[in-house]
């Protein structure tokens, strides 16, 4: 069976999977007490901690699912990687250096302790599931995915290629065991490995790619004219096959592929879908596509915010100087490593036009995976074997990230302050394990149905429900002492709740199990509304937040002006100490 | 963001010098607001003017530079330096002016102890 597999691409893969593994369990040994597991003790340096979340940060969707998209849908998809890593400044300036000087585990515990309502860490407690559990399934999607393209030529009883469930059960499997024993400082060290692999992997096929077939900007200068459209790229290369040199040429691109005018302009395929489906005329559909853009713009940034796994994060920085320079790094390390996948698009689409013919998993998904095949004989499999470690560098470290974000408010927030308050630390800890497996199981059962949909569509409704539920909470409880519980909660669950009927709306109408499209044709704005809700969703979620607040104002905390210096006055005071010690005497 | 006290619960009473007072928090929260929202500004003006231009702008944005469309140019690879050098500026001024408050602080507890 091995014997039909690509033995570069299968050694990569395995290397990759290998050291993830094992350095779980070398740092296992070192994860023995319960801060070591749910906050890695808090001693994790900037460095460190920079790289481990842009490990976690750069999911399937960033590793190969931007790519895809570029190459599916042009300039409009550059949105996805600009405004992900862009997000990271609105974490810096608003939140990151108050959550950190707050203290505490994760976010349902600042639920709480803002507002001194355990009702309230239990409502905070959902939303982390839900948000996980909604992200977990584009990387799971991501991961068969690659499986399936590595094993692609061995026969599966009978059956031509290796089955996309396998693919996410067997990587589901290795992170759930993985974080099950070494809980957050576990992968921190492999989430920081993760991220060099990744920007190497991303980088080293782009700048060999670029060297033999002609850069960035070539590249793109081949699009823009009807004439260009059919243009043939003719780039010599010598040396690197049997024959000695290689001539590249574009094929005629497929009819579903758009035309090149369409393609490298803004407002094209991706924002303008729905007004061309009311089949609205070009000028008529760039209103919407506007629209669509800039509510697009609002869910990623927002989203970045107020995604749980990442926000957890912050509470292993040192102090909150710390936890700033830390998401600088951050901003440079991604931003450097999102340069790169919009190239393998770009470059994509003129050197291997025939994936615009194949269909989810087989189509532009996986030109990250594929392109360096170009490159004929073995230095094509080394490059592609390095691109597909990288994509399990990628699904495996942010399913680890999510998985100790949920599991972490399973064992801590649900057992250990809900169902069994006065657990011990080890108490807690044995049940951050058993609950390692639990939602590792439920993750991979659900990755299994979702190989139809697509992975950035996927992460973008998690982005979008991210930014309408914990973004509001998060900058309004910062910032405004006059919020209260009931304004808070309301406004979370109103705008969550509202982005996700409007996603599972879209989603269900796109999976044909209800039939809306002359519903969508007839209503182009409702359609747009639904599949990016931000732009309404959250203005909506910060109103409520508003107006609840103000008609309940007897309810903000009695001790709020102490609450509010713990967030804003520096650490070198010792008011937090001072919090703690207060709260305890009580 | 200002706040109103209007209506809320009185302030527990028993810290009563300048760390704890309102006058600190107030100063303390407006000067880092103020700060956040000045860089906050400065990348929403950039990242919001870029859809508008492109609308309003559609011939001067597709500008070839390099191959390049300026607008491909300034999203896809010169929007991530911008974003560093606002963070930068941020954390500088944001760590100086958390030096700054925190020594403001010490010095009025030192009066407060010599009276």
């Amino acid at each position: 069976m091995i014997a039909a597999v690509d033995p570069w691409i299968f050694a990569f893969s395995f290397i990759t999977v290998a050291a993830t593994l094992v350095m779980g369990y070398w740092a296992a040994g070192k994860a023995k007490t319960a801060s070591d597991f749910f906050v890695a003790g808090r001693g994790v340096s900037v460095g460190w901690n920079a790289s481990a979340i842009s490990g976690e940060y750069l999911s399937a969707a960033s590793f190969m699912g931007v790519a895809g998209t570029v190459m599916s849908s042009g300039y409009d998809a550059l949105w996805y990687p600009v405004c992900y890593a862009c997000g990271y400044l609105f974490l810096l300036l608003f939140i990151a250096g108050p959550l950190r000087r707050f203290g505490a585990y994760t976010i349902p515990d600042f639920a709480e302790g803002r507002f001194d309502s355990p009702l309230f860490r239990k409502i905070a407690v959902i939303f982390v599931l839900f948000i996980g559990f909604f992200y977990t399934m584009p990387q799971m999607k991501g991961a068969g995915t690659t499986l399936a393209y590595v094993f692609k030529e061995i026969t599966w009883f009978g059956t031509a290629g290796l089955p996309y469930w396998v693919g996410v059960i067997v990587v589901g499997s290795v992170i759930t065991l993985n974080v099950a024993i070494g809980g957050m400082k576990g992968i921190t060290l492999v989430q920081a490995f993760q991220y060099w692999l990744k920007m190497f992997a991303i980088s080293a096929p782009i700048f060999v790619l670029i060297s033999l077939y002609g850069g960035y900007g070539t590249h793109l200068g081949r699009n823009g004219t009807g004439a260009a459209t059919t243009n043939a790229i003719a780039t010599s290369v010598t040396g690197l096959d049997k024959e000695g040199s290689t001539t590249v040429v574009r094929a005629a691109l497929p009819a579903v592929a758009p035309d090149d005018a369409t393609w490298i302009s803004p407002f094209g395929r991706l924002s303008s879908k729905a007004a061309k489906a009311a089949k609205l005329t070009t000028e008529e559909s760039r209103p919407y596509a506007l629209l669509y853009t800039y509510s697009l713009i609002i869910a990623l940034v927002c989203g970045t915010a107020g995604l749980p796994h990442i926000l957890v994060r912050f509470y292993t920085n040192p102090d909150g100087v710390a936890a700033k320079r830390t998401t600088m790094w951050v901003m440079i390390l991604i931003g450097v490593f999102y340069v790169f996948p919009p190239v393998f698009g770009v470059m994509g689409r003129n050197l291997m036009p025939s994936l615009y013919e194949g269909i989810g998993s087989k189509g532009t998904d996986k030109v990250v995976l594929e392109l360096p095949r170009v490159i004929n004989g073995t230095w094509g499999s080394i490059l592609s074997g390095i691109t597909c470690a990288g994509a399990f560098a990628a699904f495996m470290s942010t399913f680890s990230g999510l998985l100790v974000s949920m599991t972490g408010a399973l064992a801590h927030d649900v057992y250990g302050r809900i169902l069994v308050p006065d657990s011990t630390p080890t108490e807690r800890m044995r049940m951050f394990k058993w609950c390692a497996f639990g939602v590792g199981g439920t993750a991979t059962v659900l990755g299994c149905f979702v190989e139809r949909l697509e992975i950035n569509f996927m992460v973008g409704q998690a982005f979008a429900i991210a930014a309408a539920s914990y973004f509001p909470l998060l900058f309004m409880s910062v910032w405004w002492r006059g919020m209260t519980m009931k304004g808070a909660a309301t406004g979370m669950l109103t705008g969550g709740v509202c982005a996700l009927s409007a996603v599972v709306l879209t989603n269900v109408s796109d999976l044909k199990l209800v039939d809306l499209a002359a519903f969508w044709a007839a209503h182009p704005l409702v359609r747009i509304l639904c599949e990016q809700p931000a732009i309404w969703c959250v203005p909506l979620a910060i109103g409520l937040m508003v107006v609840i607040s103000m008609m309940t104002r007897s309810d903000v905390p009695a001790d709020i002006r102490m609450k509010m210096l713990v967030l804003h006055a520096p650490e070198a005071l010792g008011l937090k100490q001072e919090y703690v010690r207060d709260h305890e005497g009580h | 963001m200002e706040s109103s006290t209007s209506g809320m619960p009185t302030p527990d009473p028993k810290h009563t010098d300048f760390i704890h007072s309102e006058e600190f928090l107030a100063e303390l929260q407006r000067r880092q607001f103020r700060l956040s929202v000045i860089c906050a500004a400065s990348f929403l003006t950039a990242l919001l003017a870029l859809p508008a231009l492109n609308f309003f702008l559609p011939e001067l944005m597709a500008t070839r530079v390099g191959g390049f469309p300026f607008n491909w140019l300034l999203l896809g690879v010169l929007f991530f330096p911008l974003v560093w050098v606002i963070s930068w500026v941020f954390i500088q001024r944001s760590i100086a002016l958390e030096n700054q408050e925190a020594e403001s602080a010490r010095r009025h507890a030192a009066n407060e102890a010599q009276r």
